[in-house]
């Protein structure tokens, strides 16, 4: 079935762990926008849902860290860090190995990637499904793209791996969802945490909600680390959704810096009808 | 140095229990598999923080080695802050930036194509 969801969301630990810590007022708005994103997200009839992700040192290291990997296994179970910590309780999230599988051999047609029929979900998982599926009834498929440690791949190739899961996607009869999780500016777990570029989220969102290839890859990485710190690495998993989007354009439901998070927060969505 | 090693045993105290609980017991000798300096060893069993910064232990692993010290989030900041103002800028890993080899590779061929 042709995809049926395509958006973007923040993932930082902060989002729940220091939520107590954050100007209220804010903080609900957001939450309400997750709100609005699992209700859009379950008014799709997805059946499965995709979370491109870029996870922090919890399943992959430097002694063999894949490019992108695809999880293909019947659960995950999460959090990985401290359930206090994050103030997300231990889960069991539902896999589904079978479609994961078709998924994956679809997309090594054009993108070589790696697989992993073990993942332990850190809060660039964990956090988007606290609030997108809650009771944790939607199989997930994780796809990992390294945005932590150099070298990292080029944002064509992230583009690249969004357009081969949207070909995957479209090729199986179930429904499927894709989030991306990530950026945009931030300064993550570093002295310099609660620092945000919003002029240069606004201006990445406003490239992203275009579907604007050319200006979506434009970016390099000493310049993003520069003006947006080396969380901003993981714009490779917004552009990845817009390649999935397969040139809809887009609307952010939610942008508000809340440095307590460390993270612009992003809720935002492309129009596939 | 050897970053790499030291990152390693970090990754591997936050993902495993047992590692934690024999780390809590013996801080040298669970180091022993690892190919740390005595620096950085020194740093791991303290812990100092701010050292490990300083070394360039990637922040997405070292919050979670202060938070199993039990170290609050704003000391987390504060002694990062102080590792680098009492030891000097990052010597080495993402943070260090003096360009690692991928960017300075793409910038360098961006140049010289711009220059033909």
């Amino acid at each position: 079935m042709p995809l049926v969801y395509a958006g973007v969301c923040s993932h930082a630990p902060g989002i729940t762990g220091r939520a107590d810590q954050a100007d209220p007022e804010v903080r609900d708005r957001f939450y309400a926008a997750f709100d609005g994103m699992r209700a859009d997200i379950e008014e799709s009839g997805a059946e499965a849902l995709v979370v491109i992700a870029a996870e922090h040192f919890a399943n992959f290291f430097m002694d063999n860290m894949p490019t992108f990997a695809i999880g293909m296994a019947d659960f995950y179970d999460g959090p990985i860090e401290d359930p206090g910590w994050l103030a997300i309780d231990r889960f069991r999230a539902p896999g589904n190995r079978d479609l994961s599988r078709r998924i994956i051999t679809e997309v090594m047609q054009t993108v070589d990637v790696s697989y992993a029929e073990e993942w332990r979900f850190d809060h660039g998982i964990a956090v988007p499904l606290h609030f997108v599926t809650p009771r944790f009834d939607l199989p997930i498929i994780p796809v990992n793209i390294n945005c932590q440690g150099p070298p990292l791949t080029p944002l064509p190739r992230a583009w690249a791996l969004g357009e081969a899961l949207r070909r995957a996607a479209d090729s199986v009869p179930e429904r499927i969802a894709v989030i991306g999780t990530g950026g945009i500016s931030h300064w993550p777990a570093t002295p310099d945490s609660g620092k945000i570029n919003e002029e240069w989220d606004r201006e990445f969102l406003d490239r992203w909600c275009r579907n604007d290839h050319d200006a979506l890859v434009d970016y390099d990485d000493l310049g993003i680390y520069a003006d947006a710190g080396q969380g901003g690495f993981e714009i490779r998993t917004f552009v990845a959704v817009s390649a999935a989007a397969g040139g809809a354009s887009g609307t952010v439901a939610f942008y508000a810096p809340i440095p307590i998070f460390a993270v612009g927060c992003t809720i935002a969505s492309y129009d596939l009808a | 140095m050897s970053l790499y090693y030291v990152q390693k045993f970090l990754y591997e105290l936050n993902r495993d229990p047992d590692l934690q609980a024999a780390y809590m017991a013996d801080r040298r000798d669970v180091l022993r598999p690892y190919e740390v300096t005595e620096e950085e060893a020194d740093a791991l069993i303290g812990p100092d923080i701010g050292l490990l910064f300083h070394l360039g232990v990637n922040g997405q692993i070292l919050m979670h080695f202060a938070a199993l010290h039990q170290i609050e989030w704003a000391d987390y900041l504060a002694l990062m802050r102080d590792g680098v103002a009492r030891h000097g800028p990052v010597r080495e890993g993402v943070y260090a930036m003096t360009g690692y080899e991928g960017v300075d590779a793409r910038r360098s061929r961006s140049e010289s194509d711009e220059g033909a």
